[in-house]
């Protein structure tokens, strides 16, 4: 597929979702969720470029998701745009920190030690009954825009399509940094690290900013549904959340930032199917969705629209023959 | 370091593995501008004097100076900066990415990869890796995967990722090995052409007494961790040691 047409039918989709509240309003909340969701699964999908699967990630969602919850009950901290802001810079510091460590260690020990950390900090969360509510949570009331005070529905209507526009603006960027020098070394990374280490490139370095890009996406994805659903709990931190992470890169596909977002959004309808037709199967199906596109879709859904590249040259070679 | 004319120089490198003495107090400097050939048997410790140079192996004793400046035990990546870059018996290649990509990812990193958002496909990116896929005649293959390609042309595509980085010392292990006879000529008569044109330095490990022949300035013969014969290709072949060593099992 050419890129032009890529372009095309990735405008299509941001319009098709602009205009789902007013087709859809019962799916407009869900759908907040879902794309706040797929930002947590974008970062998860840019460490498994470099082949590192973290099964801990749900940790930087439930701390962006916490910190704006203190924020607009401690601090006092009402508007959006400074809850996001706030939230985001937490998580991205905290992933900068534990990233440090943890990109010193490769594959099961990777993922090990990330849902150790999760573990922790969700024993913590629930623990400190004080300080967090325990397992009671925390409210977060609705949040002002601009110093504008809205009720809850009005607010609903324009989270979603600040969310949207996140969607576009931030996607956008992970895009620019995918496709720069520091992208394709992390892609280097999966492929050949000791070349990248002999070509005069810290594997250590590529992966810290890697790790600390995607704390900071699941940090936004964790305000945003923070405000969204007015409620934090400790589990979401939980290691099944840092498994649907996983599970929605993978089932969207990773190679190209609509991906996780296409994963996440379509994993939301699955569900609402699901549970409209078979209400205890939902995991069963959501099982069999993912089995699915493994054997059927190695590249995810995004795979169905993106070229693939592979095949493509494998066929160009046959052509010079 | 007392020789102008060195740009690198190991001072007595020991190194042994369980009780192999893969490096015995080697002294040795490698001349600006020569094409330094490496041989030995199998074992003779070639390979660990290029993995010592770059760092991947610390010697247990002894030191190692680029243009007087020491470098032992450096990591290599930074002994990579400091330009020192190398190619593998087994080419290291970024399977997944085009020849031109792994081109342009190998000029990026020479220039330093954190740089922003400038994509990494960029004019001048490009004209320079289109400069040396052309050099070496990987013309048709640029927008292959190079995990697609056949075993000689991976190998070209691996000393090219070398030579990407503008190394002032550049270490070939086996460049020839895994290449058919008819094709190992071309390559090397490709690489030396792009390393006169670049002024590189070279050192590289060979089994084919023929390509030593024709290409070396300077033959190094290795034998149990030791530099047992060192000076011109003709000499060297013709000293009674070496043929019973080297050529004698060839």
């Amino acid at each position: 597929m050419r890129p032009a047409t890529l372009y095309l039918l990735l405008a299509g989709g941001v319009l098709a979702m602009a205009a789902l509240p007013i087709l859809l309003p019962w799916k407009q909340f869900v759908m907040t969720v879902a794309m706040a969701k797929g930002f947590a699964a974008l970062g998860v999908a840019l460490l498994l470029r470099a082949g590192m699967i973290s099964i801990g990630h749900a940790l930087f969602l439930a701390l962006g998701a916490y910190a704006a919850a203190f924020m607009s009950r401690g601090a006092g901290i009402t508007d959006l745009g400074l809850l996001i802001l706030g939230s985001v810079a937490i998580s991205t510091v905290c992933g900068a920190l534990v990233g440090a460590y943890m990109v010193r260690y490769r594959a099961i020990f990777f993922a090990m030690l990330n849902l150790a950390v999760s573990m922790v900090v969700f024993s913590l969360l629930a623990k400190l009954y004080r300080v967090t509510g325990g397992t009671d949570g925390m409210r977060v009331p609705v949040p002002t825009i601009f110093g504008m005070e809205y009720d809850k529905s009005q607010f609903d209507a324009i989270l979603y399509y600040v969310a949207l526009v996140l969607i576009v603006a931030v996607g956008f960027l992970v895009h620019r940094y995918l496709k720069s020098p520091l992208g394709h070394a992390l892609a280097a990374v999966h492929s050949n690290e000791v070349r990248l280490e002999y070509l005069g490139v810290s594997a250590w370095r590529v992966l810290l900013v890697a790790y600390t890009v995607s704390a900071a996406l699941a940090g936004l994805g964790g305000v945003l549904t923070a405000v969204a659903v007015g409620h934090v709990l400790p589990e979401y931190a939980y290691w099944t959340e840092s498994g649907h992470l996983v599970l929605t890169a993978v089932l969207g596909g990773i190679g190209g930032v609509a991906g996780p977002f296409l994963g996440s959004i379509f994993l939301e309808f699955v569900h609402s199917f699901a549970v409209g037709y078979a209400d205890d199967a939902w995991n069963m199906i959501n099982g069999i969705a993912l089995l699915l596109v493994i054997f059927f879709l190695p590249q995810g859904l995004y795979g169905l629209i993106a070229r693939r590249r592979a095949a493509k040259s494998v066929m160009e070679r046959d052509e010079d023959k | 370091m007392s020789d102008e004319r060195a740009l690198l120089s190991v001072r007595g490198i020991t190194v042994n593995f369980a009780g192999v003495k893969a490096a015995d107090d080697v002294t040795l400097s490698i001349n600006r501008g020569d094409f330094t050939a490496i041989i030995g048997a199998n074992g003779s410790g070639k390979t660990t004097f290029l993995n010592i140079c770059t760092g991947y192996v610390k010697p247990q004793a002894g030191a190692v100076y680029l243009e007087g400046r020491e470098i032992t035990a450096l990591p290599p990546r930074n002994i990579a900066r400091q330009g020192i870059a190398r190619s593998f018996q087994i080419p290291q290649l970024f399977t997944d990415q085009t020849v031109r990509e792994n081109l342009m990812l190998s000029i990026a990193a020479r220039e330093g990869v954190f740089q922003g958002f400038t994509p990494l496909d960029r004019p001048e990116y490009r004209a320079e890796a289109d400069e040396l896929i052309a050099l070496v005649g990987l013309q048709s293959v640029a927008d292959t995967l190079t995990g697609t390609l056949p075993e000689g042309l991976r190998k070209l595509a691996d000393v090219t990722l070398a030579l990407a980085l503008k190394p002032r010392l550049l270490l070939l292990d086996e460049p020839t090995s895994g290449v058919s006879a008819l094709e190992r000529f071309d390559i090397m008569n490709t690489l030396m052409n792009a390393l006169r044109e670049r002024e590189t330095t070279a050192l590289f490990v060979e089994h084919d007494m023929e390509v030593v022949r024709r290409y070396a300035d300077r033959v190094l013969v290795w034998d149990t961790g030791s530099v047992i014969a060192d000076g011109l290709p003709d000499t060297v072949f013709a000293d009674e040691r070496v043929i019973k060593s080297v050529l004698g099992a060839v």
